[in-house]
Parts: C-alpha cells; structure tokens; sequence
C-alpha cells in the first residue's frame, strides 16, 4: 500500500524536460461516500508534472485516474495530503478565486468533447475567452485563430454536428487552447476516436504543449498513444504504481507531420 | 456569455416548444378566461354605462346594484336639488315588467323612464328614430338586440326565421299600450331581458300602482365640485345612498362577485391556467436544465462563476417567459377578435395583461428557481464523468 509512494523518486526526471514543477501533490487522498458505501478513491497519490511536459496517466478502469486529474484541476476537493497547481493550493482558496483560477489556468478535453450543440464551432471555441471577461470580438477573433492553428479555420461557422470525431475533439483543443492556460488535463481525449484519428489528436496535442510550454496530464486507456508521453505515470488502486520514461521528445522531434504509424 | 444562454436553449427545439407551450398555455388561459370574466362583470353595469352623463347617482341606502330597485319618497328628488353643489337632478324609473306582445305571450322587459322634460339617461345611440320621439304619445324605444330576438314576432311562415319588432310596432305594458318610436343601440347587458325606454311619467303608469316610483336619481355635479365630496353631502343632508358613476358600477360588479358563483368558476379556470402551465413550464425547464447539465458542468469546469450560471438560467427563463407570454395573449386577443360578433362578453385590460405577464413571470421564476437549485449545487467534477 504505502510502498507506492515509494517509487517517485525513482522517476527518471531525465526523461522530463527538466523545467520548473506545474503540479506537485503529496499524499493525496479522496474517498467518496461515507460508512459502508464508502470509496477510497485515491489512497495517498503522490506525483509531480513539469511545466511543458506531456504526464500520461494509465490504469485499469476506476482505480482513480479520473479523480485524481479532477483534483488537479480544481473540480474536485482532495480529503487530504497537499497539493499545489502553479504554485497555488486550492484548499486555500475560496470556491469563487478556484473558479476564477480555473477560467485563466486550466484546460480541459474530455472524451465526450462536450461542445455545445448550438454553438457555431467557433463560439464554442470562444467561450473560455468570454469566461474570462474578453469583449465578444476579441473573443471572436481569438477563437478563428485558434481553430486556424488546429487545421480547422474553414470550418468556424460550422455547427459541432456537421464535423467528425476527430474535428470534433480538435475543436475541443482549440477551446481548451484560446485562452494559453498553463495546464491542460485530457481524459481520455482519443478514446472516442479510431486509431488514426487519435494519433492525429495526439500528435496535435503533442505540437502545442512545446510550442505553448504547457503542462498536459493525459488520462488514457490506449496504449498505442503512450509513445507521446514524456512520462507514463501507472496507477493502481488508488495508489502512483511507477513512472517510466516514454518516447515523447521522439515524437516531438520528429515532428507532427510524420505521422500517424507507430 | 447571454448569446450563449439564449442559444442554448435551443439545444433541444421540441424541448424549448415545450417550455414555450407551457408558458403561452398559461398566459392565454389566464388573459382569455380573465378577458371574458371581465366581460361579463362589465355587462352587469351596462345599465349605468348606458345612462350616460350624470356624475352621480342616488338611490335609497339598502341597494346593492343596478338591478336591485328599491324605490324612494317622491320628494327625494326635491331635497336633493336642494343640496349645495348639485346642478341638476333628474328622476329615472327603473323596473322589470311585464310586456304582453301582440301574438298574446309575455316578457319580461327592463323598463327605463327617463325625465319627462330633459330625457336623462337615454340611450347611448339610436339605430332608427330619435330619443325625442318619446314625448309622442304612448312612445316607447326599444333596444336592437331585444327587438330582434325576444321582441320579436313568429316566423310568418314555418321554419322562417323571427320578424324583428320595429317602428311603429305596438305592444301592451300592463294593459297599457306602447308604440315604438325607435330602434336603440345598448351596450349588451348581464340579464338579457330586453330594455323598454319611456319616459318617467309613462312609466309610472305602465309599473303596478305603487307608493313609490322614484327609483334613481340621476345627478350633475356643479363646475368645480369634487364628485366624492358632493356624495358625501347628498347622503348626510337627505339620508339617501350617492355614488358617484364609477362607484356604483364597482359596487355592481362586487355584489355580483360577492353573491355569485361566477368568480369561483373564472377563478378556478385560472387557477387551473396558472396551475397546469407551471407544472408544464416548471417540468420542462427543469429537465431542459438536467439534458443541459453536462454542457453547464463544462462552463463550471472552464471557470464559469455561480453568479453567471446563475444570470443565464435566470435570462433563459426570462426569454421563454416573454416568448411564451406574447404567443399566449396574441392567442387570447385573436379568440377575442373572432368572437367580436358574438355575444360572448370579452374585455381584454390592460390590468388583465399585468397580472397575466406577473403570472408568468412568476412561473418561470419558479422554473428557473428548480434548475439554478440544482446548478448551484452541481460538482463541476461530472465533467469527466461518461
Ligand atoms: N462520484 C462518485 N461517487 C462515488 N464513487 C465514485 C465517484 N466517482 C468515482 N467513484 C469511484 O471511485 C473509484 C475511482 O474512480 P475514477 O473515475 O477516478 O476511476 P478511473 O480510473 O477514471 O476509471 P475509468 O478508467 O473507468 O474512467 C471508482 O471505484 C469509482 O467507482
Ligand atoms: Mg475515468
């Protein structure tokens, strides 16, 4: 049990680019429930992320993956231990400075993409911008921009529907790329997606964490994405397993545009 | 952020019928069954609509109503032309008699005998012939719609449709005759008798012998007197009941809402309106929230304060509210409009329109209140639940 928390000094900083610490927790417990139907969630994680590094999260189904990029994030309260997101605690913080904190430091892609059906893809990509208090145009503007970036700049006045899964999650990028949050946490952000377009969705992500010196935390269950982690972080019950290297900087250095094959 | 409430709530168009359906319901029940309640309240004043000019109105203190004749001293009407203030008086007979038609069957008719010398409190409008005409001998006018149906003659041939009574008609009020003058145009009344204009003499000889005739008095107020003030003077000085023309009018309306089963009826029509509306409104925004609540949830997660979530439920509700709200009163004036030529009693206030958009207001309030409960609550961590 507590032997986990062992193995993170054993992590190869090496195979992180090394730079200053975005995310560092400590112990980090939640269960949820109380008395019988309780669930120890996680069991005392302990993990860090580089700034601009790519942390994949792996793990069989419900041993906390989820809950612990929630609590990183700032959706879900930890029940104890520590832990600092760019220097700031959350359990310091009022419910409206986490929310505020999120809006300006934070991005999220999820599985289900969760685009508003209503929304032209390029509102939809506005709307961290808005959050954060930009004027509608500017947010407007930002957004285009951003889903030129994401290969996606013909399609602004399209309505999520009328694009595939992959453009779909690509949208999502865009959203949780236009305001340069410094933090991007992706639960299972291909599993949705076929083979390729995964891959495409990865390299993507893989492209604007180094150009953007973002720190991502990516939860997955497919391992044929794992060669774009710089790290791999595998999580058993509750409890960090062990961290290996992987071959992001490879990847990376490759560049996106070879391709989709492993 | 408002553009984006606004068009989340066409995420789902059957659903945002719903809601708007929920709200029209309730505001057009409300404004139509309000409208005809209205309507018929103001036909139990018709009488007093009718007579016109005078300020104010004096009657003996225990009636009620138009309706309710409880005739006074003769020498009434001298005691108040006595009063200070008062610039004119003019006696009105009011009564219900018995018209024996000249086919040998009897009706009830309102009979008005309006002064001999000035006519007060005529008709409102003539169809044919003058009020004048009643200083002929043994004149009567009757009323339009009287005349063309109760009023009216048999058929001269079977299956034909009834001859409407007219001018120069005769008819028999208690053993006495009445010529027909004129044609008159009335304001539809509450009781549909047929209303018989004459003048006050005449009336007196039509009614049953009885001690007392004077059922109203009819009053001008002198340039510059305060209408209230003079009714109170009337009633102290002479001991006799005076209201001014809106006064009595209200105090018809209540004893018809007070002795009457019609605003339990009404009230029970919009209650069930307001009632149905709201489950339907509340219900459907409440789930429109629940489908939304993953697309809320994300807003949550990506740092979108309770304050904003708040305003744009509240500004959702509001859109529904006023779309709802139009199509609801469009849908009760357009019932209205087309029912314009029917006897159906139908009044559309402005009040009636308030209280339907406060209605309203009120239940997409309630609505918005579930969901902003349930929104508020909401752990932004179910964002990356499946
Ligand atoms: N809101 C909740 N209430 C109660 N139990 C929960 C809740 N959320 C998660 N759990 C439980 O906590 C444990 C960890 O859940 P979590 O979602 O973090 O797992 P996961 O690793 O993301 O799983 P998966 O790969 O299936 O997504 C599981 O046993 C799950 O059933
Ligand atoms: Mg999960």
């Amino acid at each position: 049990m507590t032997s986990a928390s062992t193995n993170v000094p054993a992590v190869p900083t090496a195979a992180s680019p090394g730079r200053e610490i975005a995310v560092r927790c400590r112990a980090v417990t939640k269960t949820y429930g109380t008395g019988n139907s309780a669930v120890k969630a996680l069991r005392g994680v302990d993990i860090d992320v580089h700034s601009g590094e790519l942390l994949m999260l792996v793990g069989p189904s419900g041993c906390g993956k989820t809950t612990l990029i929630s609590v990183i994030a700032g959706v879900l309260d930890r029940d104890g231990g520590e832990c600092t997101v760019l220097g700031e605690d959350y359990a310091r913080m009022r419910s409206d400075a986490k929310t505020t904190f999120r809006g300006r430091n934070v991005g999220f892609v999820f599985q289900a993409f969760n685009l508003i059906p209503t929304l032209t893809i390029a509102e939809n990509v506005s709307v961290p911008m808005l959050i954060n208090g930009s004027p509608r145009t500017a947010a407007m503007k930002a957004a285009k921009d951003m889903l030129a970036q994401v290969g996606l700049g013909e399609r602004v006045n399209d309505i999520p529907s009328r694009l595939s899964g992959g453009q779909q999650q690509r949208v999502a990028i865009a959203r949780a790329l236009v305001h340069q949050p410094r933090l991007l946490v992706c639960d299972e952000p291909t599993s949705a997606l076929d083979h390729v377009t995964g891959q495409k969705v990865m390299e993507l992500l893989r492209q604007v964490a180094s150009a953007h010196e973002l720190s991502l935390v990516v939860v997955t269950h497919d391992q044929r994405i794992f060669e774009f982690a710089d790290r791999i972080a595998e999580m058993d019950d509750g409890h960090i397993m062990r961290i290996t290297a992987g071959s992001g900087h490879k990847v990376a250095a490759h560049g996106a545009a070879t391709g989709a094959g492993r | 952020m408002n553009l984006l409430a606004l068009k989340m709530l066409l995420n789902d168009r059957a659903k945002y019928a719903g809601i708007v359906l929920g709200v029209m319901l309730a505001s057009m029940v409300i404004t139509q069954q309000g409208s005809i309640f209205v309507g018929l309240m103001s036909r139990t004043f018709a009488a007093i609509t009718d007579a016109g000019g005078p300020d104010i109105w004096v009657m003996d203190p225990k009636v009620q109503f138009i309706d309710d004749t409880k005739p006074m001293q003769a020498t009434a009407l001298n005691r108040v032309r006595g009063v200070p203030g008062v610039a004119f008086a003019a006696p009105l007979y009011k009564g219900l008699l018995r018209v024996r038609l000249d086919n040998g069957e009897f009706q009830n008719c309102n009979v008005i005998g309006l002064d001999d010398a000035t006519l007060t409190g005529g008709p409102p409008a003539m169809l044919e012939g003058k009020v004048e005409d009643l200083r002929r001998a043994d004149a009567v006018i009757v009323d339009a719609v009287g005349a063309s149906t109760r009023l009216a003659r048999k058929p001269t041939t079977p299956g034909g449709s009834p001859v409407p009574l007219k001018v120069g008609d005769t008819m028999e009020l208690n053993d006495r005759r009445g010529v027909v003058v004129g044609i008159s145009l009335n304001t539809r009344s509450f009781q549909s008798q047929p209303t018989i204009y004459t003048t006050f003499s005449r009336a007196t000889q039509f009614a049953p012998r009885e001690r007392k005739q004077l059922t109203f008095i009819l009053v001008n107020a002198a340039e510059g007197e305060d209408h209230d003030a003079l009714c109170e003077r009337i009633s102290e000085s002479t001991g006799l009941a005076a209201y001014t023309r809106d006064q009595f009018k209200w105090k018809t309306v209540m004893h018809f809402v007070n002795n009457t089963g019609i605003p339990i009826n009404f009230g029970m029509a919009v209650s069930l309106g307001f009632v149905i509306g709201a489950l339907i409104t509340g219900f459907m925004f409440f789930s429109f929230t629940l489908d939304n609540l993953r697309f809320l949830g994300t807003l949550k997660a990506m740092g979108t304060s309770d304050r904003t979530l708040l305003r744009m439920i509240l500004l959702q509700a509001v859109s529904v509210a006023v779309v709802g709200y139009g199509l609801g009163i469009g849908a009760a004036a357009w019932f209205g409009h087309s029912m314009s030529g029917t006897p159906l009693a139908f009044r559309m206030t402005w009040q009636l329109l308030f209280v339907a958009f406060c209605a309203v207001v009120v239940i997409c309030m309630l609505a918005a209140m579930l969901s902003i409960r349930k929104v508020m609550k909401l752990e932004p961590a179910i964002v990356f639940k499946g």
